[in-house]
């Protein structure tokens, strides 16, 4: 069935082709008849079925054959008899429709709509799809039936799952079957049914299951995506807090991020508190979250999810602490306890409920009246050349700033998970090394680099620390600069990795991460903290570590080769951000920026801008185009015609309050477009380099 | 049409005509073969059966029947047997021309030393069993799917009228150091396809990797092969990246030094190979004793692609090897048949006294059957029971035909075969498999491989709940061979009724399904076959069973024979390229 050559039709296969489509032609028409005046009759129900039979993709047939039983069943009332025999009628017009084409859509629905109506027995499916699996085992069409079935006739999974193994041992080169097999492995681990408990258990032996297909047969691809959900499977944390801002154990003086307060004007004792997750989740709210202060804080928090995926789940969440007005003791720090999952409300994407809370503290210090925050007139252009930022002097307060993780408190039973698991991955990659010392494989090597990784990740959990240096970035940066040679075609993905694991490497301890930190040279242009992120000219394609970096207010990406800044949506607290000399694309690809409401400053020049006439990345991010959720009508009325043209600049830049941006060497940066963003954004005070007013 | 040899009254039976293209005496499988061929190239062709047992020796028959055959033609019997023929109905109504010459016909001996054990006569010896057995007499043979023999079939049988069963499994036991460890063998199952070796549960994942890369390596070396010299650029860029090639001299190195040092595959997989794919006899990396039979490593590939293409050719063929149902003996009945449809004549238990020759040149004219009657023919095929007489000149064939070696064999080789009656299986739930015992796994002085074919009754070799298990090697040394075969037998079964006194400690069958008790003996026979080789001649001879497993020596001997006949002639016409199609896609010939 599979990689057959497509071969010319011979003279003979075209006159039989003209041939049948004559006769088709001829039958359809008489269906048509009967169709549009409704006739039910014995006569034209043979007519479609032998259109059918003909043509199984005809789905206005199959419809017409779904209006005729329902006019017929109506017709028989509830003489069981009649109704069987109706019904058995349909399964034999699919079954005949099915053996001229078993990939028709129309005789599947068709057969699976008969079969939901109960009267009809279920002991002849199974031999049937028999014969169609021996057919053409990878079928994916017999094998959705297959599921539709054995739901129907309560099939116990571990009888499939069988089934599945006797498949695969057929031939391993088998999607559907692996696929059928992590569906119904999934169900028995989630359902502990007998003999699959514990799950550590039931994950090495599908692993030594596949890992059979793998060495037998590195080149198929089949037994490896397995193995792919497999390695997921496994390395899937339960705890799911990794960082917080402020962090656990540190001291914040209020007074310095007021500015970051949504409203300005009244509240001046604000403070931002996020909190970063391993995964996407749902459910955080003030019951599920408590944050109790020593102080008078509204205790009624309102939580935001940054940037939303499909289901609703975010991976951080921000809320705003009010402090009453009137400290009692203003030279005092007030302790600020949360605790998170207190009730079982919190969600992850993977369907785990986080049932382990975590607890953490930090103190705040609340200034001693109400310091209206001014930006004042004078304030200075931010000049991102070299010269003006030099390594840093920390105070050690500013280090409790910066190390943003979160102790982790594990419990004795996900430890041991974590250590088990740990001990799984450990023997896939002695094994995935066998493997590669026997032959050069790429995929081989794609799956080392992320076994390795999920090592990390499963036994720094098993340990519950987070900040330590792991022996393995060198090796999986390797694998990937390896693979970037040996499979060009997918470069930029393996790029992207490399990225990721190189800032997981470099931002992986503080000792590390302060050699990325520089002092900006005149600290009273920023409104707080001067310390610069300074992660240029690494040749980074995409931002990773985010969580890590939810300190980071200044931030340098100039001099990379970045296209995604997917996650930068996470740093609540940036208001500087240089992007300048990357390969930025488009303003879809800065949407993440739509969320960076704190963002003052922003140097996207030298960029590929408005180079490609296509903008491939549109219907991936949002857009008026994708989904239309947060986009208000009325503010494209706003700017005129050019909002025909520049409607995605628009889209960034319109709930942006910058105050100096640059976009000089862009293709799309010229007057008009210059034009339009001063009338877009009043309160600019620097466009390139120029002074507005 | 079959002519019947008994007729009313009138004293012997005669036949008519009595001139032939072809006389063909013997219903073994090659006579067989070339009788169909010739027919059905549209000569007149007679077959005379002269033994009282069909297709002998290539015959499948009961055990009494099996054992009287034997001794009728092993080397203490035989001479008197024919000669009574000869002297008792010396013509008497034979036709005064004195034109020819009569030289009498004597038969030699196929088989010595045959040995008899009869442990349960009740269960094997019963007459009412007795039509419930096929037993080869040259057993163990199996066919492989892509084989000759089998392509041989698709193109003849037309109304489908052989069925096969598969052989479920083969297993390759070699000596290892494991013997040091619990004095037992390893059973391991030869892995020849992929998915065998994604199943195997005795490889590492390192053989299997090796194994499967080495199975990738010949494919790409057969289709560059065949595709012969129109290869395009691309395609060797695939194979460059592949890195490896076998280059022409590869193909002329010993199979075992291109898998032990180019391939670099364990010891165990290269023994695997060697002895139960492609079938090696001698102990391939001891240069002294196998002088004779090195395989080189262009068989070796050409071997190992037989088995490949095997595996799948047919939908209901599970492995690469099959077997008749009835037993070895329907391959040739079958070809008789056909020999029959295609207007030939066969006529059955008529000996064959004499040859007539002509009295002034001395050539070939034609056969004295034991009625007296004449019969003329341009050319005999005698099958190898007969001596051909000297004296017969040879007036049109160049000397290097004479004798033609179609089997290329030491001629002093034997080959020294078993059959045994068990009551059980080696393995649970396995009915029909072979096991290859690797030189010196069983003995010491083991020269030679040891190839063992375990039958059910679902072949109908056996009445149910019996196992029939042949067994053969070859032999220069008849009394090592028999030590050889008499080992495994020994490893394999136990003698005693009980069953249960057996050592299980010393079990051979360790490897994960351990059978506590092992096969019990209900009969047995050992017997050593002469290996008589064919050769052309005016009168041309047939030749005996080979030592191998499989039948392509079969198919070649009777397509030479065939050739050197009729060169003009298309060996079996392939008329109806339609069937070809069919079968190719799978949809018939095997039944299983």
């Amino acid at each position: 069935m599979h990689g057959r050559p497509r071969k010319a039709p011979t003279e003979e296969e075209q006159e039989a082709s003209v041939v049948k489509g004559a006769k088709l032609r001829s039958i359809q028409a008489k269906f048509f008849q009967f169709h549009h005046t409704n006739t039910y009759t014995k006569e034209a129900l043979e007519v479609n079925a032998k259109l059918l039979e003909m043509n199984p993709e005809f789905i206005t047939g199959w419809n017409y054959r779904k209006l005729a039983v329902q006019y017929h069943l109506e017709a028989a009332q509830s003489d069981e008899d009649s109704i069987k025999s109706i019904l058995d009628e349909e399964l034999k017009v699919v079954e005949s429709a099915l053996m001229t084409n078993f990939k028709s859509y129309g005789a599947w629905h068709h057969r699976k709509w008969v079969l939901n109506m109960g009267h009809s027995s279920t002991d002849r499916e199974l031999f049937l799809l028999k014969k169609f699996q021996k057919l053409d085992a990878r079928n994916f069409h017999a094998w959705n039936y297959r599921r539709f079935v054995t739901a129907l006739k309560n099939i116990p999974d571990e009888e499939e799952l069988q089934y599945t193994t006797d498949m695969i041992y057929e031939n391993f080169s088998n999607y559907s079957a692996w696929h059928n097999r992590s569906v119904l492995l999934s169900r028995l681990l989630k359902e502990e049914v007998e003999g699959y408990y514990p799950k550590e258990k039931v994950l090495t032996e599908e692993f030594e299951f596949v890992r059979n297909a793998l060495f037998t047969d590195p080149d198929d691809q089949s037994g490896w995506f397995y193995h792919l959900w497999l390695l997921d499977q496994t390395v899937k944390l339960e705890h799911l807090l990794v960082s917080s801002w402020p962090p656990n154990g540190s001291n914040v003086n209020v007074s310095d991020y007021c500015a970051l307060s949504p409203s300005l004007s009244s509240i001046s004792r604000t403070l931002p508190l996020i909190l970063c997750f391993s995964e996407a989740v749902g459910g955080i709210n003030s019951s599920t979250v408590s944050v109790v202060c020593e102080s008078n804080m509204d205790s009624n928090l309102i939580w935001t999810p940054i940037s939303v995926d499909k289901s609703g789940l975010a991976r951080t969440w921000l809320t705003y602490l009010t402090f009453s007005s009137e400290p009692m003791h203003p030279s005092r720090n007030y302790l600020v306890k949360v605790s998170i999952a207190n009730s079982e409300g919190i969600i992850s994407s993977a369907g785990f409920c986080c049932s382990n809370p975590s607890h953490m503290a930090f103190t705040v210090c609340l200034p001693s009246s109400n310091t209206e925050f001014d930006e004042g007139p004078d304030i200075e252009r931010i000049d991102w050349s070299e010269e003006n930022f030099s390594s840093n002097q920390l105070h050690s307060e500013n280090l409790g700033l910066i190390n943003s993780f979160n102790e982790l408190t594990i419990s004795g039973d996900n430890k041991k998970t974590y250590e088990t698991n740990a001990k799984i991955i450990a023997d896939e990659i002695d094994y995935c090394r066998e493997l590669l010392s026997e032959m050069d494989c790429k995929i081989g090597k794609l799956t080392l680099a992320r076994l390795l990784l999920a090592y990390d990740a499963l036994s720094s959990a098993s340990r519950g620390v987070q900040d330590q240096n792991m022996f393995q970035y060198k090796e999986i940066l390797e694998l990937y600069h390896d693979l970037m040679k040996l499979d060009p075609p997918h470069f930029q993905y393996y790029k992207d990795q490399y990225s990721l694991v190189f800032l997981k490497q470099e931002l992986a301890n503080e000792e590390s991460l302060l050699k990325y930190c520089y002092q900006y040279r005149d600290s009273t242009s920023l409104s707080n903290n001067s310390l610069c992120l300074c992660l240029r000219g690494l040749s980074l394609s995409q931002i990773g570590c985010i969580e890590r970096l939810l300190w980071v207010q200044m931030l340098d990406l100039s001099n990379n080769g970045i296209r995604s800044i997917e996650g930068l949506e996470s740093l609540q607290l940036l208001c500087c951000l240089n992007l300048s000399n990357n390969k930025i694309c488009s303003f879809s690809a800065l949407e993440p920026l739509r969320l960076l409401k704190s963002l003052k400053v922003l140097d996207i020049s030298h960029n590929e801008i408005g180079a490609h006439p296509i903008d491939t990345r549109r219907y991936l991010c949002a857009s008026p185009l994708s989904h239309t959720s947060d986009w208000k009508r009325e503010e494209f009325v706003v700017s005129g015609p050019e909002m025909t043209i520049y409607w995605d600049a628009f889209s960034i830049f319109s709930g942006l309050n910058l105050r100096q941006l640059s976009v000089t060497g862009n293709p799309i940066a010229d007057k008009k477009f210059k034009l339009f963003l001063c009338k877009l954004l009043p309160a600019m005070k620097w466009l390139d380099d120029e002074k507005l007013r | 049409m079959t002519y019947m040899a008994a007729e009313e009254d009138e004293g012997p039976p005669r036949i008519e005509p009595t001139s032939f293209d072809l006389i063909v005496v013997g219903t073994g499988l090659p006579e067989s073969i070339i009788a169909a061929a010739a027919a059905s190239a549209g000569k007149t062709v007679l077959q005379i059966n002269p033994d009282p047992y069909y297709h002998s020796p290539f015959a499948s028959l009961s055990p009494k029947d099996l054992i009287s055959f034997l001794h009728l033609h092993s080397a203490t019997t035989s001479d008197h047997d024919y000669t009574d023929f000869r002297t008792v109905d010396s013509p008497t109504d034979q036709t005064t021309d004195s034109s020819f010459n009569i030289l009498p016909l004597s038969t030699r001996p196929l088989y010595s030393s045959v040995e008899v054990h009869v442990y349960s006569p009740e269960k094997v010896l019963d007459d009412s069993l007795q039509k419930e057995f096929n037993l080869d007499l040259a057993g163990p043979r199996v066919l492989f799917c892509a084989d000759p023999m089998v392509d041989l079939i698709v193109d003849v049988d037309v109304q489908n009228c052989m069925s096969f069963m598969s052989v479920d499994t083969s297993y390759c036991i070699y000596d290892e150091c494991q013997k040091g460890k619990g004095g037992g063998l390893l059973w391991n199952s030869v892995p020849g396809s992929r998915n065998a070796i994604f199943r195997d549960r005795s490889l590492s994942l390192k053989e299997k990797n090796q194994l499967m890369r080495f199975f990738k390596l010949l494919q790409a070396h057969y289709h560059s092969n065949s595709k012969s010299s129109t290869t395009t650029s691309n395609e060797e860029d695939d194979e460059n990246n592949s890195s490896m090639k076998i280059t022409p001299e590869d193909l002329e190195t010993p199979f075992v030094e291109f898998l032990t040092c180019k391939i670099r595959l364990s010891p165990k997989l290269t023994s695997i190979i060697l002895y139960a794919i492609t079938m090696a006899d001698y102990e391939q990396d001891n240069v002294e004793a196998c002088k004779k039979d090195i395989v080189k490593t262009k068989v070796g590939i050409d071997r190992l692609m037989l088995y490949h293409k095997s595996v799948g050719r047919f939908r209901g063929a599970t492995g690469a090897m099959l077997y008749p149902i009835y037993g070895q003996g329907e391959l040739a009945h079958f070809f008789c048949r056909r020999a029959a449809i295609m207007g030939g004549i066969s006529i059955t238990q008529m000996p064959v006294v004499g040859l007539l020759v002509d009295k002034d040149v001395g050539n070939y004219k034609g056969v004295k059957l034991v009625t007296g009657q004449e019969l003329f023919s341009h050319h005999l095929i005698l099958a190898p029971t007969f001596v051909i007489p000297p004296g017969l000149t040879t007036p049109s064939v160049s000397p290097q035909d004479v004798y033609y070696d179609f089997v290329q064999q030491d001629a002093r080789e034997k080959v020294v075969r078993g059959i045994c009656i068990t009551d059980n299986s080696f393995k649970p739930d396995v009915a029909n498999c072979l096991v290859f015992y690797t030189p010196k796994s069983l003995c010491p002085d083991q020269m030679t491989s040891v190839r063992i074919f375990q039958l059910s009754s679902n072949v109908r070799a056996c009445p149910s709940g019996m196992f029939v298990v042949y067994l053969s090697t070859i032999c220069g040394d008849v009394v090592q061979g028999k030590r050889s075969i008499n080992a495994a037998k020994e490893a394999l079964f136990s003698t005693s009724v009980s069953g249960n006194s057996e050592d299980n400690s010393r079990d051979p069958l360790r490897e994960n399904t351990v059978v506590k008790v092992k096969p019990t003996l209900l009969w047995s026979t050992l017997y050593i076959q002469e290996l008589i080789m064919g050769g052309f001649d005016c009168v041309s001879s047939t030749p005996m069973p080979d030592g191998n497993l499989q039948y392509s020596h079969v198919v070649d001997a009777a397509l030479k024979l065939f050739q050197k006949m009729y060169p003009d002639d298309e060996f079996f016409p392939k008329k109806m390229p339609w069937w070809n199609e069919v079968v190719e896609n799978g949809a018939c010939l095997s039944e299983g």
